[in-house]
C-alpha cells in the first residue's frame, strides 16, 4: 500500500450503493424473472453475491449467480505474456435467453468488460447483458458504459483503486491510492 | 504471482513441484471449456502448432490437436508416412525446414529418448512439447494421470500408487514417478524381473516389489502398463498367457488394493493380457476419465509454454 491512500467509500457506503443498485436493477427489469448475475473474478464475484442477497430480500425468490474468469479472453497477451494463472469460470445456469447482469468492482478501460462479454456469449446467447459496477473511474478505451454505477470517481491515470474484502468476502472499503 | 517460465515441456523431471501444481490447476479450470456448447476460447489465436508424430498415436495426437483448436491455435499434423523422413531426411533438417514456416509450438513424439532436447536447441524461438520420446518421458500423460488422481482424492500427498508391467520401456511410468514423487506420493512398481530396471528406486520415491500382490497391497491407485511389443525383444517374457497369470489385473487380485482403489491405464489396452475386461469396464476403472482429462491438461501445457520467457 502506498503512503497516500484515501478511503473513498466505507463499508456502509458500499452497502448503501449496492442497495440502490439492487432497486435500480429491479426497476429497469421489472422484477427478477429471467434475471441472473455474473461476477468478474474475483472482486466482482463477491459483490455479485452481495447484490443477489439484496435482490432476493427485496423481491423474494432466488437469483442464480455465476462467475467468469477473463484470463483466456484478454487482449494483451503480447504485453503480459500468458503468465497469468487461469481462474475458474462457473456459470451454473443456461445463459440462453437470460437477462444477465454483469458485475465488476471497478470499471476502468472497459477491456475487462469486453473480455467478459465474449466469455458469456460463448456460453449461449443472452436476451441482454447489463453492466453494474461499484466504481466507475473513467479512462475508457472501448465504447462501453455501465447501466448501474455505485459511484463515479474521477481519477488520474496514475492512481489506482482497490476494493478491499474481509475473510468472508464482504466488502470493507474502497481505497484510492496515488 | 505464479508463473511458468519454461519455453518447453520435455520432462516432468525438469519441472518443480509448484510448476506441476500450476499446470494441474490450470487444467482443472480449463475443463469448463470442454463442457460448453461453444468449446473454444480465443487465447492462442494466430499461433501455429505443428504436431510431429514419428510414432503411431491416436489418443495423444487427437488430444493435442483438439486442445490446440479449443484454444484457437492453428494445428497442423505431420505423420511419418506422409513426411520426408521416409525419404531419408534427418530430424535436424526437418526441424530447420519446419522452423522456416514459423511455428510457435512443436508437439513431437519420437522413438529416440532425448530427441526433444536436441530439437529445442535447434529452435530457440519455438516451444517444444514432448508427446513421448522413446523410453524417457511422456509428460502430458503423467500430468493427466495426476489430475485424474487429484479429482478422486483431492490431493496426491501420501497416496500409494502401484505401477505394474513393463517399467523398463515405459515413458508413462517414468513421467508418473517423476511427477508423483514431487507431489508426495509413494510409488510401488512390479513386473517381470526382465522388465524392471535395476536401480528404479533412484528415480524417486519408488519401492520395487517382487510380486504384483506386494505392489498393489492397500494401494489407492493401481496403474497398469501395456506390454510394449514394439520396443522390446522377444526374450523378455515366455508368452502373454504367462505374463497375464503373474502380472495381469483381474477382479481377484484387485481385492488386495484398497476397496475403492482407482484403476488406471494409459492405453491402448491389451484386453485379457495386462487387464481383464471385467476390470477395464468395471466400476473402479478411471480409464476414460483419464482420456477426458487429457484434453484439458494439454490445453494447460500449450497455454503455459506460450507464456514462457524465450531465452
Amino acid at each position: 500500500m502506498s503512503d497516500e491512500s484515501t478511503v473513498i467509500l466505507d463499508g456502509t457506503g458500499i452497502r448503501r450503493a449496492l442497495t440502490r443498485i439492487a432497486h435500480e436493477i429491479l426497476e429497469k427489469n421489472k422484477g427478477i424473472e429471467n434475471l441472473s448475475l455474473v461476477g468478474i473474478r474475483t472482486g466482482g464475484v463477491y459483490l455479485a453475491h452481495e447484490l443477489a442477497k439484496r435482490l432476493e430480500e427485496i423481491e423474494g425468490g432466488k437469483i442464480p449467480v455465476g462467475e467468469v474468469d477473463i484470463t483466456l479472453y484478454r487482449d494483451d497477451f503480447k504485453g503480459q505474456g500468458l503468465h497469468l494463472p487461469v481462474g475458474k469460470t462457473h456459470i451454473p445456469f443456461a445463459v440462453e435467453g437470460n437477462r444477465v447482469i454483469l458485475f465488476d468492482d471497478v470499471l476502468f478501460t472497459g477491456r475487462t468488460i469486453r473480455a467478459a462479454m465474449d466469455a458469456i456469449m460463448d456460453h449461449g446467447r443472452p436476451a441482454c447483458i447489463q453492466l453494474a459496477v461499484l466504481i466507475d473511474r473513467g479512462h475508457r478505451e472501448l465504447p462501453i458504459r455501465a447501466d448501474f454505477v455505485g459511484r463515479n470517481v474521477p481519477t488520474s491515470i496514475k492512481e489506482s483503486i482497490a476494493v478491499r474484502f474481509d475473510e468472508d468476502h464482504a466488502p470493507i472499503e474502497v481505497v484510492l491510492e496515488k | 504471482m505464479k508463473s511458468f517460465a519454461h519455453k518447453d515441456i520435455i520432462a516432468l523431471r525438469d519441472l518443480t513441484k509448484e510448476e506441476i501444481e500450476l499446470l494441474i490447476s490450470t487444467a482443472e479450470n480449463m475443463r469448463e471449456i470442454n463442457n460448453r456448447e461453444i468449446k473454444k476460447v480465443p487465447t492462442l489465436r494466430g499461433r501455429t502448432i505443428i504436431n510431429l508424430f514419428y510414432e503411431a498415436s491416436t489418443r495423444t495426437r487427437t488430444s493435442f490437436e483438439i486442445a490446440g483448436k479449443r484454444l484457437s491455435a492453428d494445428t497442423v499434423n505431420i505423420t511419418p508416412s506422409s513426411s520426408s523422413s521416409t525419404k531419408g531426411e534427418t530430424l535436424a533438417d526437418t526441424a530447420l525446414n519446419l522452423l522456416a514456416m514459423k511455428p510457435d509450438i512443436i508437439v513431437m513424439r519420437h522413438a529416440v529418448s532425448g530427441s526433444h532436447y536436441f530439437l529445442s536447441k535447434k529452435m530457440p524461438n519455438c516451444s517444444i512439447i514432448n508427446a513421448g520420446d522413446g523410453t524417457h518421458e511422456h509428460p502430458s500423460q503423467g500430468l493427466l494421470d495426476m489430475l485424474t488422481m487429484k479429482d478422486r482424492f483431492g490431493k496426491l500427498d501420501g497416496l500409494k500408487v502401484a505401477i505394474v508391467g513393463d517399467i523398463t520401456h515405459s515413458r508413462v511410468a517414468r513421467s508418473n514417478i517423476q511427477g508423483l514423487t514431487k507431489l508426495g506420493s509413494h510409488i510401488f512398481v512390479a513386473g517381470p524381473p526382465t522388465m524392471v530396471p535395476p536401480g528404479v528406486e533412484r528415480l524417486g520415491n519408488v519401492t520395487s516389489c517382487a510380486t504384483m500382490k506386494e505392489a498393489i497391497q492397500d494401494a489407492d491407485v493401481v496403474m497398469m502398463l501395456r506390454i510394449q511389443q514394439e520396443r522390446q525383444g522377444k526374450t523378455l517374457m515366455p508368452n502373454t498367457r504367462e505374463y497375464s497369470r503373474y502380472f495381469g489385473l483381474n477382479p481377484d487380485n484387485l481385492k488386495f488394493a484398497k476397496p475403492d482403489a482407482m484403476v488406471m491405464h494409459p492405453g491402448p489396452i491389451n484386453r485379457g493380457v495386462e487387464m481383464s475386461s471385467y476390470v477395464v469396464d468395471g466400476d473402479q476403472s478411471h480409464i476414460l476419465k483419464q482420456v477426458e482429462n487429457g484434453v484439458a491438461v494439454r490445453m494447460a501445457m500449450l497455454y503455459h509454454v506460450c507464456g514462457g520467457e524465450l531465452e
